[in-house]
């Protein structure tokens, strides 16, 4: 394993250690971009050249789907493909504390110490929007670094999840058996972004209704003519079906203009999420300084203003 | 530091003990801290530590060990991150460990033995102040 004595913190060591392929620099680098410690923009900027080549999947799910154990076997299958894996492993922060548990690596042991493998988790963190382009910047230092297939798992559940597996190229929805609830959650939100759908645990009794649940799904929802996304079974802890889900997934994609058309909904998403942080970061900053927000606030407390005037108000010096 | 910063603790048991509960117990602990807990289960080679220490660029590495083997564990984790250039990564002892031992820990860079008893806030307050 490459890795060199010290780190250094400054960006450009950090950055020029990445390009270097040295693993404490990557891990560094990864965490002073998730804190948004100042500057990470110009580190990313340096990163950004340097991506682009690598497969960025999503696995989502409910949770107890399987998907951390599902992740570990794609990624070992990968490895034996020939290819450097880095796994974003993320799990919810406590509204409460801040704190968060990160228990992704629980199931997947067995590649902790293979080198072409790296494994970071992360929490949510609460920051709306916010998680999905750290998730984006994570796997965009990764890719910097030369891994060539990038995996981000994330409970599919709620806005900011959903958000964080649409930054992938593809994205794969893990289903079990004797969980009816789960076609439920395929309504609310995934259904549109899945382009593959794996009964996992398949070795239980159920799997090929569940099979048959979604492929009904899949014809109501899929527009005549158009190739509905495949549906595979498969047993992660049996290791079944692997092969075949890797093949599905490195397999090119057809759909080119479909693809096309996702890409630019990305980077216009990307671009937006952007923009709201830094106006949202400036409003705030700018209105607590002079304190507007503050005045605002007390007219609200003595209830003599409702807040969509204030907001109005706020607004009109913009606009 | 930045307002963003959130510190970052390994909760790990090396070695061959089955007993997790009092890792449990820590992990959701500093979790109610505020802190971002990565916790890898039972019976991790001082390899699988080390290298997760790196990779999720963890500002403590705390060692539930209730097997008696406290003091090879420690010193080939600390080894370990030696070699990997993460020694400023601080390593913290929780479990059964017999007061003697502590000074050798100590000495090896184990910052500090958490014996069986310890209120979590305590660990908690001690990784604050430290780090």
């Amino acid at each position: 394993m490459k890795i060199t004595k010290t780190v250094e913190n400054s960006w450009q060591s950090l950055v020029d250690g990445v390009q270097a392929g040295n693993i404490r620099a990557m891990a560094r680098l990864i965490t002073q971009v998730e804190n948004r410690e100042p500057g990470w923009k110009d580190a990313m900027k340096a990163i950004y050249p340097h991506t682009g080549s690598a497969r960025i999947l999503g696995i989502t799910g409910s949770p107890g789907a399987g998907k951390s154990t599902l992740t570990c076997e794609i990624a070992d299958e990968l490895v034996k493909r020939g290819h450097q894996i880095g796994i974003i492993a993320v799990d919810p922060s406590s509204p409460f504390s801040g704190g968060a548990l990160l228990g992704d690596r629980l199931r997947m042991k067995k590649i902790f110490t293979l080198k072409e493998v790296f494994i970071r988790s992360m929490a949510t963190r609460g920051t709306l929007g916010g998680m999905s382009q750290a998730a984006r910047d994570v796997a965009r230092i990764m890719d910097a670094f030369g891994k060539d297939v990038i995996l981000i798992e994330t409970v599919g559940v709620g806005q900011d999840e959903i958000e964080v597996v649409k930054t992938a190229d593809r994205v794969m929805m893990v289903c079990i058996p004797g969980q009816g609830d789960n076609i439920q959650a395929l309504k609310a939100g995934v259904m549109e972004i899945a382009d593959l759908y794996v009964v996992n645990k398949a070795d239980m009794p159920g799997a090929d209704e569940v099979m048959a649940d979604i492929y009904a799904m899949l014809e109501l929802s899929s527009e005549a003519g158009q190739p509905t996304p495949p549906v595979l079974k498969t047993s992660a802890l049996k290791n079944q079906g692997i092969r075949e889900l890797v093949a599905t997934l490195m397999a090119d994609s057809t759909e080119s203009n479909r693809h096309d058309d996702k890409e630019e909904m990305r980077i216009k998403e990307e671009i937006f999420s952007l923009v709201e942080d830094e106006v949202l970061r400036f409003l705030r900053r700018r209105w607590e300084e002079n304190g507007e927000i503050a005045e605002a606030a007390r007219q609200m407390i003595e209830q003599k203003k409702d807040p969509y005037s204030i907001v109005a108000e706020l607004l009109n010096q913009f606009i | 530091m930045n307002e963003g910063k959130k510190m970052r603790v390994l909760m790990a048991k090396p070695g061959l003990d089955g007993h997790e509960r009092g890792a449990h117990v820590v992990a959701h602990g500093l979790r109610d801290a505020g802190f971002e807990v990565i916790y890898t289960g039972l019976r991790q080679t001082t390899a699988q530590i080390v290298n997760t220490a790196v990779q999720e660029d963890v500002d403590v590495v705390g060692l539930s060990i209730l097997s008696g083997a406290h003091l090879s564990l420690s010193q080939k984790v600390i080894d370990g991150l030696k070699n990997a250039g993460a020694e400023d990564v601080m390593v913290i002892i929780g479990g059964i460990v017999p007061d003697e031992d502590i000074p050798s820990l100590k000495k090896m860079g184990v910052r500090e033995v958490f014996t069986a008893g310890t209120p979590v806030s305590e660990i908690a307050n001690f990784i604050t102040r430290s780090t």
